[in-house]
């Protein structure tokens, strides 16, 4: 068995292989291979016998589910009003100067992507980010330096 | 600032710790007699949209079915809302009775929170609650179970049938009305969703009784209102206030001593000029004039130093990135409308084509299959007859 079709198998054993399922083993696949690639649609679609264009569709909807690579660490900058006006941009130039990539890139060592996202639901606490799942709020370029800094050494493992 | 502050409550929040004895009381009560309590209350959908509590409820009770659900809707996405994301984790046991006496009264025997992607940190806690939760009903032999479902960032999903279709696994693209979820919901069974605040004030209701509810805020919007401030604020956060209050007194407490419009209901909803502060209630009743604003209580408050452009600009933006591409007016619609003010503030185009832009914007009032198509026109309209100097210049 490929090992496509293992990790497949391993993880609609456990969410299960009916369409209600799709969005939970969509969410696993991306949380263990970092994205959803051609083949675990394939392969998803094959066991849970539904088209691989429904998988595709589902797939390429939700923006918390990504059909391309991504990096360890996701980094999403909300971007809605708030935050914008409590200084979103001075936070997303930090970034990109630290991390040395553009908004929607990944870092070379595949450690970080940097993207944008609407409203994260801290807007008293703007500008506020996700790292993967963990929110951090009233940032400054400094605290993001910090942030970042305490990813790299490990200080804060994957979530 | 006013000398006399808004009534703040401590309902919501108020730590009760008598879960037990709710449930129990509750839950020894008829059907009917639950839902009647919830109807004279007066409740209201805390969502946004503003359904009678008690009648969605009486309306999924009635349909004869053996599979029914009980939805928690907690894909809270509208901009400048995270009350429900504080609820959540301050006072979750409240709406987990709420969602167990649900379905007890409209004979539901699962629920689920539909948890947005973006507050997934919040599932080790919460999860914790439903399993402490789950044990109580155990103890009285109730077998109704919640699961939570995640979300996986989609605005849309907030939209009911959006949710279900999401929760089957599909995009979350919403369905076609009616049927309504009262009748053809999750699996195309009759479904009760409610927003996270509403199913907490449930538990009020039940505590201290619809009377009690009643007497709090005004004709047709009854009881209190968890509302999500921010912007140009001295006090950002999450304030239970009264409804029926003027935005004049609301900016006297929260603004900066400088507002020149708040937005009422996030990006979906209504931008409220400085002129109009005095004649304007926050409140239920009556017709959608502009006059008396709903709200799922996102307050963002701007101050003569921030671009009414930029405001509009930052959500139609929104709009067209959650936009699901299902129906055109919405998919077309949110494009041009941005396409269009930024044609108008470089010149390209004269400042009489933003009437035509209101005219798409109602248009898409008229023809979106879905409220976010349709609520689009409440934000650019407001903001560009309000401010239309600013959209020009």
């Amino acid at each position: 068995m490929s090992d496509v079709k293992k990790m497949v198998t391993k993880i609609t054993n456990l969410h299960g292989k009916t369409s209600e399922s799709l969005l939970p083993i969509l969410q696993e696949i991306l949380v263990q291979e970092r994205y959803i690639s051609e083949d675990a649609m394939v392969e998803v679609a094959r066991v849970l016998d539904i088209s691989a264009a429904e998988v595709y569709g589902t797939a390429t909807f939700y923006s918390f589910l990504s059909t391309k690579p991504l990096g360890k660490y996701v980094i999403r900058v909300c971007k809605t009003i708030t935050c914008m006006m409590h200084g979103k941009n001075q936070i997303i130039k930090e970034l990109e100067d630290v991390l040395k990539i553009n908004t929607g890139e990944t870092t070379n060592d595949k450690l970080f992507t940097l993207m944008e996202t609407n409203c994260l639901g801290q807007c008293h606490e703007g500008p506020a980010m996700l790292v993967n799942d963990t929110p951090y709020t009233k940032l400054t370029p400094e605290k993001v330096r910090d942030i970042i800094e305490r990813y790299k050494t490990n200080e804060i493992l994957a979530n | 600032m006013a000398t006399k502050h808004l009534m703040r409550l401590d309902l919501i929040f108020k730590n009760e710790n008598d879960t037990e004895n709710i449930i129990k009381k509750t839950m020894s009560r008829s059907n009917e007699d639950i839902i009647n309590d919830l109807i004279s209350s007066g409740l209201k959908g805390r969502g946004g949209a503003g359904f009678p509590t008690g009648l969605k409820w009486k309306l999924t009770a009635d349909t004869k079915s053996d599979e029914k659900y009980v939805i928690c809707n907690a894909d809270e996405g509208e901009p400048g809302t995270f009350k429900d994301r504080e609820i959540l984790v301050r006072v979750p046991e409240k709406v987990l009775s709420g969602m167990a006496i649900c379905a007890k009264a409209i004979g539901a025997k699962k629920g689920f929170i539909y948890l947005r992607g973006e507050y997934k940190f919040l599932v080790p806690k919460l999860q914790t609650s439903i399993n402490e939760f789950h044990e109580l009903l155990d103890s009285i032999g109730n077998s109704f179970r919640i699961n939570i479902y995640m979300g996986a960032g989609a605005y849309i999903c907030g939209e009911e049938s959006a949710l279900f279709e999401s929760m089957e696994g599909q995009r979350g693209e919403p369905r076609n009305k009616p049927p309504y979820p009262t009748q053809s919901g999750f699996r195309n069974s009759p479904t009760v969703i409610n927003n996270v605040e509403t199913l907490a004030h449930t538990y009020s209701i039940f505590k201290y009784g619809a009377d009690k509810f009643r007497d709090l805020g005004v004709q047709d919007s009854r009881g209190s209102k968890v509302f999500s401030v921010s912007g140009d604020t001295p006090n950002p956060g999450i304030y239970e206030l009264e409804f029926g209050m003027t935005l004049q007194r609301f900016v006297e407490d929260f603004g900066d001593g400088d507002a020149k419009a708040v937005q009422v209901g996030g990006a979906s909803g209504f931008c409220v000029p400085r002129k109009k502060f005095e004649k304007t209630i926050i409140g239920y009743q009556g017709k959608l004039t502009g006059t008396s604003l709903p709200t799922g209580g996102s307050m963002m408050i701007f101050n003569s130093s921030r671009s009414m452009y930029n405001v509009l600009h930052n959500y139609l933006d929104f709009f067209v990135e959650e936009s699901c591409g299902q129906c055109t007016p919405c998919r077309v619609g949110t494009q041009q409308l941005l396409h269009g003010i930024e044609a108008v503030k470089r010149g390209d185009m004269p400042s009489g084509y933003l009437s035509k832009l209101l005219d798409l914007s109602e248009t898409m009032r008229l023809t979106a299959k879905c409220g976010l198509g349709q609520s689009v026109a409440n934000s650019f309209s407001s903001i560009v007859e309000n401010f239309r100097e600013e959209m020009i210049y």
